[in-house]
């Protein structure tokens, strides 16, 4: 028959996963080659949503060119913002005040939280279990809500401007965080009692997806992905910024490296996250929120880099300034290529099935990857 | 009898009237016309109540509304979804085995109609009551996998060849843990015939007075039926986030249709072999000999008895499909034939000293 299903006398084929596929979650493009299920090779083809943010950032101010990020990693925009603003306070030498400071991390935090939601959801999803999306789609919208009151805008917030942040909290803000915080631990319980004592579920992650710490280092991959192969590697704990010094939370290492510690990593993370705006969310200090800043910034000559933690992972902003109002040279550290990198180490002799429940601990999101 | 507009009455009515006014020949080829299309009605009302049954079942699971704006509550929705359907181009691929690519979807049909010829859904109201009844459903059901293989091999699509091997590997294996399961519950009733099966459980269902045996070879009915039937947590055939639409890739408009109607129908079907086998059919809730008691049951119709049971069945693999996450084909398989089968063989073991020793009521 025609030209059907050409495959080597070994029976060895490939397939194409994405650019549109329901388990890429994004136009990521994976060319596999399989015998029979089993996966022998994981090719990613990337570029299909570049949009050449670098190059865009360089005729963009400093002012401007925060907004740009929030379109790289859109389930951590209020982190990206936040690398940028801290990276461009570098060269200026601005000091945030403590208030800025204070609403900055509470927000990085909230964001974290509605990004992990997103994750577990889809996540659940990708193994076959379909409702779990929905629950996790409840909470997220409560946050949603609550960034939509202080910031205006619900997933591109634009919130954080160097030097602090663009407005002041919402009247309610500080109330409503509680309150969400408050119902939040037992939805935490909710999701272990739905998904994680899952027997299907748990069968479907252990073991599956095994990456050692030597890969783990050697690809470069950061975030949970490191995190649950036993790299320690939060930056929020080794290279504090803004409050984070003061705020007590513990670092999630899980040292099983399969897509089940992953997994285990992100739900911890997310009682850690409730642990850090618990902490902060009664103290904000009175005061400015945001430093004085001139008009027009122009940062000294020279090279700038700041890290922060992502839902994702360790998001580097890198910037090169000739003197001028605009960077000479901005390159991102994006977090999801480097965890993507390590999927071919990850999936490589597993089923198909183990492939998308390994890609779904890895919590891609295309945009970030590319740019 | 008690209910004078019962199923019965009617289909007794309607012969007799072909057979006051026609020869007996053309009687009884007016009545199978008759049936074909009486099938064919039934099949897409239930179609489209299922469909809709679901979507609602799964609002509730995943706490939102469901279709709430086509018709009074819903209910049209469905309905809609058809017609548009209808109306949609049915593409076959370029490269793709034109006939067999055409054929599959009717085959499934075909084999999910057949299905119908034994089932009792009232009291006297059965298309034919063949002797050996549930043999013939298990063996008509194997027909679909030809179809599902077909539909994936035709279609010159990677992903639904491998939708299509994996259904293959699965029905093929469930089947016989379904099989051995209705054995079991022959060796109780000792006759095959669907209504010999129901009639044997006048004075209470099999679930209750079959001992454990019964409830055990419930359970792996259900489980088999779930696999059989490609759905979740064992729709690996179709696995969505893994081979986008499995075998029905390729499939549009009201091709595919006919596989969704007949997912559909299978559920329908394999939930009512298990009330007839397990909780009676038609047969109201009798218990021993608590004559008034069984007298009242005896006023709610035995139709409303077989669908009751049935639509009960038909959420329980519903309320699987929107709880469970999938297993992967390699486990799948290791439930199959490294639990499930030997503990059905060990079962139908028991079963039969149970039934030698006459243990039963």
């Amino acid at each position: 028959m025609h030209q059907v299903l050409s495959s080597t006398p070994e029976g060895i084929f490939t397939i194409n996963v994405g650019p549109q596929h329901p388990a890429t979650h994004g136009v990521l493009h994976l060319v596999i080659t399989l015998n029979g299920e089993t996966i022998l090779k994981i090719e990613p083809h990337l570029g299909y949503i570049h949009r050449s943010i670098e190059k865009m950032c360089e005729s963009l101010t400093y002012r401007q060119f925060i907004y740009v990020t929030s379109r790289m990693d859109y389930l951590s925009a209020h982190i990206n913002n936040h690398a940028c603003a801290l990276c461009v306070e570098k060269g200026l030498q601005v000091e945030v005040p403590m208030r800025a400071q204070y609403i900055r991390v509470i927000m990085d935090e909230l964001t974290r939280l509605a990004s992990h939601e997103l994750w577990w959801g889809a996540m659940a999803m990708d193994v076959g279990a379909f409702t779990p999306f929905f629950y996790a789609f409840r909470e997220r919208e409560t946050i949603n809500e609550i960034m939509e009151e202080t910031c205006g805008a619900r997933l591109t917030m634009n919130y954080m401007v160097p030097g602090g942040v663009m407005a002041d909290i919402h009247p309610q803000f500080q109330q409503k965080v509680k309150q969400f915080i408050a119902g939040y631990k037992n939805k935490i319980a909710e999701y272990n009692e739905l998904v994680t004592g899952n027997v299907i579920f748990q069968n479907r992650m252990k073991g599956v997806g095994y990456l050692s710490t030597e890969d783990a280092i050697s690809y470069g991959c950061s975030g949970p992905v490191a995190r649950a192969s036993g790299v320690a590697c939060d930056v929020r704990k080794r290279y504090p910024y803004d409050v984070y010094a003061q705020v007590q939370f513990d670092e999630i290492i899980e040292t099983a490296g399969d897509s089940f510690a992953r997994y285990l990593v992100r739900i911890r993370e997310m009682e850690q996250s409730v642990r850090i705006i618990e902490q902060l969310i009664d103290n904000i200090p009175e005061g400015d929120y945001q430093a004085k800043t001139k008009a027009v910034l122009k940062l000294p000559k020279g090279e700038f880099y700041q890290r922060v933690e992502t839902a994702r992972g360790e998001l580097g902003v890198y910037i090169v300034s000739e003197g001028g109002t605009t960077p000479y040279r901005i390159k991102f550290r994006s977090p999801g290529f480097s965890n993507l990198s390590a999927l071919n180490e990850m999936a490589k002799g597993g089923k198909i099935g183990d492939l998308v429940a390994t890609m779904g601990t890895l919590d891609l999101v295309i945009p970030d990857i590319d740019r | 009898m008690l209910n004078t507009i019962s199923f019965e009455a009617i289909k007794t009515a309607v012969q007799q009237w072909l057979n006051m006014h026609w020869g007996p020949h053309l009687a009884f080829i007016a009545e199978c016309i008759l049936i074909g299309l009486l099938v064919i009605v039934f099949f897409a009302l239930l179609g489209l109540l299922l469909v809709f049954m679901e979507r609602k079942v799964s609002a509730v699971m995943q706490i939102r509304l469901g279709p709430n704006r086509v018709g009074p509550k819903g209910w049209l929705q469905t309905s809609a979804d058809t017609l548009k359907l209808m109306l949609k181009e049915g593409l076959t691929p370029d490269g793709a085995d034109k006939f067999l690519f055409n054929l599959a979807p009717f085959l499934i049909m075909i084999a999910a109609m057949l299905i119908m010829v034994p089932i009792a859904f009232a009291r006297n109201f059965q298309i034919w009551d063949i002797n050996i009844g549930v043999l013939y459903i298990s063996s008509i059901a194997s027909i679909s996998v030809i179809a599902i293989l077909m539909a994936g091999w035709s279609s010159n699509n990677k992903y639904a060849l491998l939708g299509a091997m994996r259904s293959g590997a699965q029905i093929i294996s469930y089947e016989l843990s379904a099989g051995v399961a209705v054995i079991t519950m022959v060796m109780l009733t000792q006759s095959l015939s669907i209504q010999d099966i129901i009639l044997s459980q006048q004075n209470g269902w099999w679930i209750f007075k079959g001992h454990i045996p019964a409830i055990i070879a419930f359970v792996i009915f259900m489980i088999a039926a779930t696999a059989e039937t490609n759905r979740a947590p064992f729709d690996l055939a179709e696995a969505e986030s893994e081979l986008t639409a499995g075998f029905h890739t390729e499939y549009s408009g009201m091709k595919f249709a006919l596989f969704f109607l007949a997912e559909y129908i299978n559920v329908f079907i394999v939930c009512a072999v298990a009330a007839i086998l397990f909780f009676g059919g038609w047969m109201p809730f009798h218990i021993g000999n608590w004559e008034g008691f069984n007298h009242i049951m005896d006023y709610i119709p035995s139709s409303i008895w077989f669908l009751g049971k049935t639509f009960c069945l038909i959420f329980l693999i519903m309320w699987f499909r929107w709880t469970f996450p999938r297993l992967r084909i390699d486990q799948l398989l290791n439930l199959e034939w490294k639990y499930l089968l030997p503990i059905s063989l060990a079962n139908l073991l028991l079963m039969t000293i149970i039934v030698v020793l006459k243990w039963y009521l």
